[in-house]
């Protein structure tokens, strides 16, 4: 579901998506039942943009999600030319 | 005090204003506990909420900035980011550059 709306919403060049929800398992603050996820995405809409922009690029591409599936996303983009 | 009002109003009196889950003592979420080590790591003094003990304030932080995930961390007033950011300028030195540059 992750890379799918990413995918659709940004030119991906590569993405890995990593699911670490069983590292947090009882921990209080996943209480709500969202995963955990690291992604590590390579997209050329992040060409010149600071990583506060990045993120919020792919926050939005992600939506609701973010309140419902996703409890936690940690986040590594790179522009086309790896930077 | 509308939760909008409320938010800007510590903004504004905490030059470095962090919004978390638990309390910098009690960290109750791992990101949040990595931005706590790496403001002290900075000698940083900063004001925290933890959102845990007010939803509104958990609902309303979201919207404050349009930025879905806590920890948030502002430095006077502008959002830096979640935790992935303040590492990030953590390593490259640029957020102890902008909190010493707080004090001169």
């Amino acid at each position: 579901m992750i890379e799918q709306r990413l995918r659709s919403a940004l030119s991906v060049d590569s993405i890995e998506i990593v699911d670490e929800s069983h590292l947090h398992v009882g921990h209080p603050g996943a209480a709500s039942g969202g995963g955990h996820f690291q992604v590590t995405i390579v997209a050329d809409n992040f060409d010149g943009l600071s990583t506060l922009a990045r993120h919020r690029l792919i926050y939005d591409a992600l939506g609701d999600a973010m309140q419902t599936e996703i409890h936690a996303l940690s986040i590594k983009a790179f522009d086309s030319g790896g930077n | 005090m509308e939760i909008q009002e409320r938010i800007r109003k510590v903004i504004d009196e905490n030059s470095v204003m962090l919004f978390m889950k638990g309390s910098p003592d009690f960290p109750q979420c791992g990101f949040s506990g990595r931005v706590v080590q790496i403001l002290e790591a900075c000698d940083a003094k900063f004001g925290s909420a933890d959102v845990l003990m007010d939803p509104e304030l958990r609902e309303g932080i979201k919207a404050y900035s349009n930025w879905p995930t806590i920890p948030q961390l502002y430095i006077q007033g502008e959002l830096i980011g979640g935790s992935d950011i303040v590492m990030e300028m953590h390593e490259n030195g640029e957020l102890k550059k902008k909190i010493d540059a707080l004090d001169g």
